[in-house]
């Protein structure tokens, strides 16, 4: 319901790019990130129009080691799932980390972004919290 | 060095007899204890005799790199001159030593060495040389001179006594290298178990070693030489529970490190004392048994590591098995009383407390120690049964008694282990009233996971031989019976079931008296009275019950006529859902078939039994099917036969070849010409013609899923009598019938029988006329889906035994993908192909089934299908793709990941294309896209 604005079709809601979210698995980690409140529905911003999204996350506790890879997990998640039009922002929640300003600048980095999925070990790790479970 | 002159070079090519070159020894200057015999004057004089010790070096390391290549081509002499000239050698400059150690290493290998000479050498390196100054490869030098020594100078050194020994502790005192450590650990290894004097030096030797213990040793990463942590502990281990001699030490040493606050540490204690168990008498763990028993429980009783307790019993049942082998002379304590009584002092009270944290810790104890021997066994099952036995009944609550049970299920399993025991040695026996009332309490409980307990503690009590007394077993019986029939919950009556299946076989008499014919009159009473239970789920426990209680040859006699008299009942009346009820029995029936197949006479009895009369079943049902075509019988559905079919199967795949032709020359000719004369009840009304056409036989060709069932079950070199004329009227009956069913039957039939089919001009013959009919029925008519059925069936048949004509009909098969009709039935036909089928063509049916002929069809044919797909029109593409994944579908994995980047070359246009979708209008068609294009993404890439 209230699909169209202004004449452009609201493809891609709120509640379908958390959804989109949600697919994605810490790795050996036997919950979603929906299930550890890593990710919330509210905190996932989407544009249609403009084309744009801005995902936040909050990591478990503010040392949390895997954040840079969760982080990277969700924007690769994104970049696969949407089309290119979109420019994806995937940043920790203010206030959640203590290397909240590093993982930023790396997640929001394209070139590091583009470096670390030519990482053999880092792209089988990404693709592992990607891979669908049964 | 002078390389340079020519002729000098031509004569050091000329090994061996450059050895004996007498030439050179008459113009050298050299004198002879510093020169090798026929070593070439050139060079002694340029280099051994050189004053700097780095030419020296060189000249040495020359001769012996030659020596390592040549050893084997030496004469006895030339040895002896060489062995003096190292030996003296030994006591040059400290940067020569490295290349005269290598010398002696090519003359250790030697065969020719003198008597005396290893020792000789040794003594020398003992002497001069600091071992464990020298560089690691070094010292490797010195172990290898030492182990080749070892393995063929046994007697020689053994002659140097006790100064061996110590001569090697000093070599390998101060060893540090990993790799040198394995090699030191097997010499000492050696030492011990080959008996070499250890003379006074047992406690060096076991310092020397066991300052390395417990190892912590961490390989540095991409550590070329793949020494892991555990071939040091395990080599080590090897040297500390070599010998008893070694126990006054190590013991304190290990009970020390039990204490560790690593892990590791405790562990490899732990199988370390397990290890030393193993060849320790009572002499050696006497002193230590206290201290063992306390490090060993505080360990159970505190660890929160399932490892650590794990080990701690491993090492405790060890402990026990030693005290207990111990052969005991009359004036010495008997340890292994006094060791289990300290056990039971300090565990038996906490069986007390069932919710206790230390209840289990406890049980298990006792039980590690109880599992030991049959002595620990009676000590501790005297003195702890009896004891749970009363604690049951002081504790009402149904959790706390399941506890005290489980742990009473324990002993019992540990008696199970020790087998048929003597009367007057066994305190359970006397046990036997309240054990018994506590396990049926159990089963009467309301408690669901009290009665499973209790469940399996009477399958234990009843394979402990001459426990329970004939009343005993009738109450067994009665209780089982109770749980199968009327107990709500299922995992119960299962479990009652399948503890029926494990006791029937110890008492068949009982069983087959008392419980099958209970089960045969609720089978038939509960037709009658319709209570307020559901009473197809009593009649299908009745059934189950009897297929799991036939384990045994007399009892399945009791139980097959009451399983074949029930389906007889459940043939003749009319309710709906009858053919349910058959396919039920036959469900029993064919898991009592799997349980007879192991026993020959069971397995003949039952073929002789069921076969005929499931044959006769159907032929009578479908003579009245052909006279009054209304009254539906329950026995011809699909799914009834269906269901007989592994049955009839299960019954003939195990005949031995005699027998097997025996029941043959009936089924054959029953089908062929009607001959019913073997059949039970052999009067029928009319003749059975299942090849014969016409519409009122319709009903009768359908029962060649009972011919197939068994004459393709049968072993390969079963000879089945008018095969060439069966053949042809199954073929004809597969591409002419209108029944679907029929005629995929008949082809599978066929199918099944060429599989096995011996090669020859013959079997050449029935493939033709099959292509002859097949090919016409393909191009057109009526019966176009019977012939490709037919293509699909003999395609199998042929493509697992790689048979040269499957190729043309795979041929044929990828053409008609193409057919707008047929193509997607072609498509899903490659399943077919592929996968296992349940009831011909398989390995358990003895088919002719070669292991890789999956990857051969795969390399054979999946060029074809991605040509085909190129070439193929819009409307049928989709065909060549369905084909395709059903084919890749059934490759192994690992075949499958090495094949797949042929494929991958259109990931990326994949991936680009399926951007478009992700920003469709449709929800719907966005999801698909999301999920595909993330597969496609992660095909092929890590971490998959």
């Amino acid at each position: 319901a209230g699909g169209f604005a202004a004449g452009i079709p609201r493809r891609h809601s709120q509640a379908y790019l958390f959804l989109l979210c949600c697919s994605v698995f810490p790795e050996i980690h036997p919950l979603t990130l929906e299930e550890l409140n890593v990710v919330e529905q509210v905190r996932v911003k989407v544009n249609d129009a403009e084309s744009t999204v801005a995902v936040e996350f909050t990591p478990t506790i503010p040392h949390c080691s895997m954040a840079t890879l969760i982080g990277l997990s969700i924007k690769v998640k994104l970049i696969r799932s949407l089309p290119e039009r979109f420019k994806v922002d995937v940043h920790i929640t203010p206030g959640t980390h203590a290397s909240e300003h590093a993982v930023n600048k790396q997640l929001a980095d394209k070139e590091r972004v583009a470096a670390a999925l030519e990482n053999s070990h880092l792209l089988e790790v990404v693709n592992q919290c990607l891979s669908a479970r049964s | 060095m002078p390389a340079g002159d020519p002729s000098r070079a031509g004569l050091c090519h000329r090994p061996p007899s450059f050895w004996v070159c007498s030439g050179c020894i008459s113009c050298s200057s050299v004198p002879a204890h510093k020169r090798p015999f026929g070593f070439p004057s050139w060079l002694a004089r340029s280099c051994l005799e050189n004053t700097d010790p780095r030419t020296r070096g060189r000249g040495i390391q020359l001769l012996s790199q030659v020596l390592l290549q040549c050893y084997s081509l030496l004469q006895e002499k030339e040895v002896l001159h060489l062995v003096l000239f190292y030996e003296n050698r030994l006591q040059d400059h400290h940067l020569v030593i490295p290349s005269v150690l290598q010398g002696l290493r090519a003359l250790s290998m030697c065969e020719v060495l003198a008597p005396g000479l290893a020792v000789s050498v040794l003594k020398a390196i003992f002497q001069e040389v600091h071992v464990q100054s020298l560089l690691q490869l070094d010292r490797h030098t010195v172990y290898s001179i030492i182990t080749n020594f070892m393995g063929t100078r046994e007697e020689e050194l053994k002659s140097l006594g006790a100064d061996f020994t110590f001569g090697f502790i000093q070599v390998m005192d101060g060893e540090k290298d990993p790799r040198n450590l394995l090699v030191a650990f097997q010499i000492v290894r050696d030492l011990i178990v080959k008996n070499y004097a250890l003379g006074p030096f047992v406690e060096e030797l076991f310092e020397v070693t066991s300052c390395y213990f417990p190892i912590d040793f961490t390989p540095p990463p991409n550590d070329p030489h793949g020494i892991q942590r555990e071939d040091l502990i395990l080599s080590l281990r090897a040297v500390l529970a070599s010998t008893p001699q070694f126990a006054e030490f190590l013991l304190p040493l290990l009970i020390e490190k039990m204490d560790s606050d690593l892990q590791s540490a405790k562990l490899d204690s732990l199988q370390t004392l397990a290890a030393c168990c193993a060849i320790y008498r009572q002499k050696e763990l006497q002193e230590f048994l206290p201290s063992l028993w306390s490090s060993l429980r505080r360990e159970v009783f505190q660890t929160a590591s399932e490892k650590v307790e794990a080990e701690c019993l491993a090492a405790l049942h060890a402990l026990s098995a030693c005290l207990s082998r111990s052969v005991l002379s009359s004036d010495t304590e008997d340890l292994l009383d006094s060791f289990l009584s300290s056990v039971l002092q300090d565990c038996r009270h906490h069986l007390c407390e069932p919710d206790m944290k230390l209840v289990w810790p406890s049980a298990k104890l006792l039980q590690a120690a109880a599992g030991a021997s049959l002595r620990t066994c009676h000590r501790i099952t005297r003195s702890v049964v009896p004891l749970l036995l009363e604690q049951y009944t002081k504790h009402p609550q149904s959790s706390q008694r399941r506890t005290i049970l489980e742990m009473l299920l324990g002993f019992l399993e540990l008696q199970q282990k020790w087998g048929h025991v003597e009367e007057d040695e066994s305190a359970l026996l006397s046990l036997r009233a309240p054990v018994c009332s506590v396990v049926f309490s159990a089963m009467t409980d309301p408690s669901v996971q009290l009665q499973l307990v209790g469940i399996r503690v009477l399958t234990v009590l009843g394979s402990l031989q001459g426990f329970l007394s004939p009343p005993d077993l009738e109450l067994v019986v009665d209780h089982l019976l109770r749980l199968i029939l009327h107990e709500e919950d299922s995992q119960s009556s299962e479990a009652a079931m399948e503890a029926a299946g494990s006791l029937a076989p110890i008492y068949p008499q009982i069983f087959s008296g008392r419980m099958v014919p209970r089960l045969g009159e609720e089978l038939q009473s509960e037709r009658e009275e319709e209570g307020s239970r559901a009473p197809r789920s009593l009649q299908q426990r009745c059934l189950q019950a009897l297929a799991a209680v036939s384990t045994h040859t007399s009892i399945v006699r009791e139980t097959i006529p009451v399983l074949l008299q029930h389906l007889r009942r459940v043939q003749k009346g009319s309710e709906a859902g009858n053919a349910q009820d058959v396919v039920s029995v036959c469900q029993s029936l064919h898991r009592v078939a799997l349980q007879c197949q192991q026993d020959a006479e069971s397995c003949w009895y039952y073929h002789q039994t069921v076969v005929p009369c499931l044959l006769a079943m159907a032929v009578q049902a479908a003579m009245q099917e052909s006279t009054h075509p209304l009254q539906g019988k329950a026995l011809l559905e699909e799914e009834a036969l269906a269901a007989m079919v592994p049955v009839i199967s299960a019954a003939s795949t195990h005949l031995s070849p005699e027998l097997a032709a025996q029941s043959v020359s009936h089924v054959v000719p029953l089908f062929l010409d009607g001959e019913v004369s073997f059949l039970p009840q052999n009067s029928f009304p009319c003749s059975f013609q299942p090849f014969e056409g016409g519409e009122r036989l319709e009903a009768q060709r359908r029962l060649v899923a009972l011919l197939m069932a068994f004459v393709c079950s049968l072993p390969r070199n079963v000879v089945i009598p008018q095969q060439e004329r069966l053949l042809r009227e199954l073929l004809a009956l597969s591409c002419s019938c209108n029944c679907p069913f029929t005629a995929t039957t008949a082809a599978k039939c066929f199918a099944g029988l060429v599989n096995k089919h011996p090669a020859g001009q013959q079997l050449d013959e029935i493939l033709q006329l099959a292509v002859n009919r097949m090919e016409p029925g393909l191009a057109e008519g009526p019966h176009r889906t019977q012939a490709l059925t037919l293509l699909l069936w003999v395609t199998k048949a042929l493509v697992l035994r790689y048979h040269p004509l499957s190729s043309r009909l795979t041929d044929k098969l990828l053409g008609l993908l193409g057919d707008a009709e047929l193509g997607p039935v072609a498509a899903d036909g490659f399943s077919l192909l592929m996968a296992d089928s349940p009831d011909v063509l398989h390995k358990g049916c003895h088919a002719d089934v070669r292991i890789m002929f999956r990857q051969r069809f795969f390399t054979d044919n999946v060029p074809k299908l991605v040509q085909g797909f190129h070439g193929a029109g819009p409307d049928v593409k989709a065909n060549y793709l369905k084909g395709l994944s059903h084919v890749l579908n059934h490759l192994p994995k690992p075949v499958l990941v090495t094949e797949l980047p042929t494929l991958l070359p259109y990931k990326a246009r994949v991936i680009r294309a399926l951007a478009k979708p992700l920003d469709d209008k449709k929800r719907l068609v966005r999801k698909e896209a999301v999920a595909a294009r993330g597969e496609w993404f992660l095909l092929g890439s890590p971490g998959r």
